[in-house]
């Protein structure tokens, strides 16, 4: 049997690294709710230091570091403004981001459940050698925590040079690798998932014109997640992405071995995040100290664009927008950013457009949406997919799950809105993700299949 | 939609542990754990909806203290339709979703002497229960604002009622049919608790 994929032992290292990038990221779920300073990755936070430090100075953790020299003190009466300003768009926020996880799923779930390729085991990938084809239980609960610790330190491994290559501004490097892995993401996968798919509905096609699509999709994602393009498409694009790196992994990884690292990796990202020490926290600080905008394309944002690095030096007015593509949305939170300015009695806004700094527009632009690393989305589509494919081809427990997981996320938005900080957006919704699908696939499937036998309804 | 999976699993946890705590052959024995598994499901749910009741209350108060003038961006009311809502069609998806998968594949209903209408009927009462559940929601929370503890208790027997006449099945004409009337009859209670009357359905229509 074979073991390792051998076509793609070189696509799959990018990849994985990739993946480990995002896991890695996916813990700053970081709130945008207006005048809401939450320590969170990237230019938003440069930004909202500047902003908010004055009013929110002993919450945050990264006050330290603001360069705040020409906004006013805040008075503590524009707190009780903001939090109102919090919970009213807290709400809308959480919509912005059920939408793509939903969506995400959704493709996940009809994928898994029409193309048989994503349900075939045709070997593991070389992350988890070990095999669970074993004749004993206690073997095979061997081999899956075995194939989970391989795992959960590569990506530990993963982070940690990442993290280090950013301290030490190997910018390039890094750069260079996600683009490598995007490349790998939008083409030769997309190549096999598009080939999948028409092989189930048998539907034929030629190569030039499958050259073509292929060419042109992936060309395009290139621009949107990498430079600038419509947000819509660009948040199309992550997810799309986001589905297919699920795919493979429900694809490749054996099933203990699956829900282990998932148990493992959500107490992984619980700790990378919290621990004062870990590898993620020091990611966001240091991006933080160095006002700077961590990287593209690993990072879901709602209402957002995203450009690479630093912008030009925009000194054009508050209320230009020539840098926003998505004019409906961003327009809208162009006008509630002069609103928000106007109700802070001290103007702070005046230094604003003055400043050549970078990319302040964005930065304001920035703050209206939340943002969510594209790891979750993959995780959580795993755990959802799991569901569809070995549950028995049971329906009410990938639902179940599908609810169990949109309940965490909300739970885990609330904490940020009071907590104000970077948090991992894992461990909440995986475990309640865990959880119901254990108990709805042995208990509650038995109980409802019985009482759908005898058409009974509770 | 959360709090009624929670009910449900606790409730099929009983279940569970019921039938493997007991004989497995007994056919009549197995009948009766169902009923009683089916009465405790009903019974938690009314529970866990009880609790969403008080949860909301909650929020509601927090909402209304910090926002601009004292009242909260959502009514009472309208929270009781969404809980009510949900409710509704989480239990509707759960009881049906299984059988649209298995209706898309071959297969010929009712072969081994069951009843050919299955699906239809299963159809009929799925959108009974879920319209059921939405008054239910507006019925109870309502009760428990205005403590009125009848209309709580009516609400659980009219509940416990409707799932024990599905206990009726295959007889559909003596399950369908009340299910539909208890319909009718709470839709229109809830219309009442809600504010509604029949001056205001006539503006309405007349589009003043």
């Amino acid at each position: 049997m074979i073991t390792f994929m051998n076509n793609s032992d070189s696509e799959e290292e990018p990849c994985n690294e990739r993946t480990s990038l995002m896991s890695a990221e996916s813990p700053p779920v970081p709130s945008y709710q207006d005048g809401l300073q939450t320590a969170e990755a990237g230019e938003a936070q440069a930004h909202r230091k500047r902003r908010t430090g004055s009013s929110r100075s002993p919450n945050n953790i990264a006050d330290g570091d603001m360069s705040d020299s020409g906004v006013p003190v805040r008075e503590s009466a524009l707190e009780n403004e903001e939090e109102e300003l919090t919970l009213k768009y807290g709400a809308k926020h959480v919509i912005m981001l059920f939408v793509p996880v939903t969506l995400c799923m959704i493709v996940v779930v009809a994928t898994i459940k029409s193309v048989r390729f994503y349900t075939e085991k045709n070997g593991q990938l070389i992350y988890t050698p070990f095999s669970e084809d074993t004749p004993s239980v206690g073997q095979r609960l061997l081999n899956s925590v075995l194939n989970t610790i391989i795992m959960i330190s590569v990506i530990v491994v993963m982070t940690v040079f990442l993290v280090l290559l950013y301290k030490y501004r190997c910018y390039k490097f890094i750069h260079g690798w996600l683009i490598l892995s995007s490349l790998m993401l939008l083409f030769l996968f997309t190549y096999i998932y598009l080939g999948e798919v028409l092989k189930t509905y048998n539907v034929a096609m030629d190569y030039p014109t499958l050259f073509l699509v292929i060419w042109n999709f992936g060309a395009v994602g290139m621009i949107c997640i990498h430079w600038k393009g419509p947000l819509q498409l660009q948040q199309a694009y992550l997810i799309m992405i986001s589905a297919l790196m699920a795919l493979v992994f429900i694809k490749y990884l054996p099933e203990w071995s699956a829900w282990v690292i998932l148990g493992a990796i959500s107490i992984y990202d619980l700790m990378a995040v919290l621990c004062p020490k870990g590898p993620l926290r020091m990611l966001v600080e240091t991006a933080q100290e160095r006002n700077e905008p961590i990287f593209p394309a690993l990072i879901y944002s709602s209402a957002m664009m995203w450009t690479v690095g630093m912008a030009k030096p925009d000194t054009a007015a508050r209320g230009a927008s020539q840098q926003t593509w998505d004019a409906a949305e961003d327009g809208r939170e162009n006008h509630r950013s002069p609103l928000h300015a106007d109700s802070q009695m001290s103007e702070t806004r005046s230094p604003g457009p003055t400043r050549p700094i970078t990319s302040f527009e964005e930065l304001e632009e920035e703050e209206r949406g939340v943002k969510l690393g594209l790891g979750d989305f993959i995780f959580y589509s795993v755990l959802v997919g799991k569901a569809a494919a070995t549950a028995s081809g049971d329906w009410n427990t990938t639902l179940a799950c599908f609810v169990a997981i949109l309940i965490g996320l909300c739970l885990t938005l609330l904490l940020l809105a009071v907590f104000k900080k970077a948090l991992p957006a894992l461990p909440i919704s995986i475990t309640f993700g865990l959880v119901f699908y254990f108990s709805t696939d042995n208990l509650v499937r038995p109980f409802m299949d019985t009482l759908a036998s005898h058409q009974l309804y509770i | 939609a959360f709090f009624w999976l929670v009910s449900l699993l606790l409730a099929s946890l009983i279940w569970f542990v019921s039938v493997h705590l007991s004989d497995q052959e007994d056919a009549k024995l197995q009948y009766g754990l169902l009923v009683f598994g089916a009465a405790v499901s009903v019974l938690l749910q009314e529970a866990f909806r009880f609790a969403y009741f008080k949860l909301l209350k909650k929020a509601d108060e927090g909402l209304a203290t910090i926002s601009e003038d004292g009242r909260s961006p959502i009514s009472l009311r309208q929270m009781a339709y969404v809980s009510g809502l949900s409710f509704g069609i989480i239990s509707g998806v759960f009881s049906v979703i299984n059988i649209l998968a298995d209706s898309i594949g071959p297969g010929i209903v009712g072969i081994h002497g069951d009843s050919p209408y299955y699906f239809i009927t299963s159809a009929f009462l799925t959108m009974a229960l879920v319209l059921l559940h939405t008054f239910w929601g507006v019925i109870f929370f309502d009760a428990c604002e205005k403590r009125r503890y009848w209309c709580l208790g009516l609400v659980v027997a009219s509940h416990l009622l409707t799932s024990g006449l599905t206990f009726l099945n295959p007889w559909y004409e003596a399950s369908l049919v009340p299910i539909f009337i208890i319909t009718l009859c709470t839709g229109l209670w809830a219309f009442v608790t809600a504010g509604g009357s029949f001056h205001n359905v006539l503006k309405c229509l007349s589009c003043k």
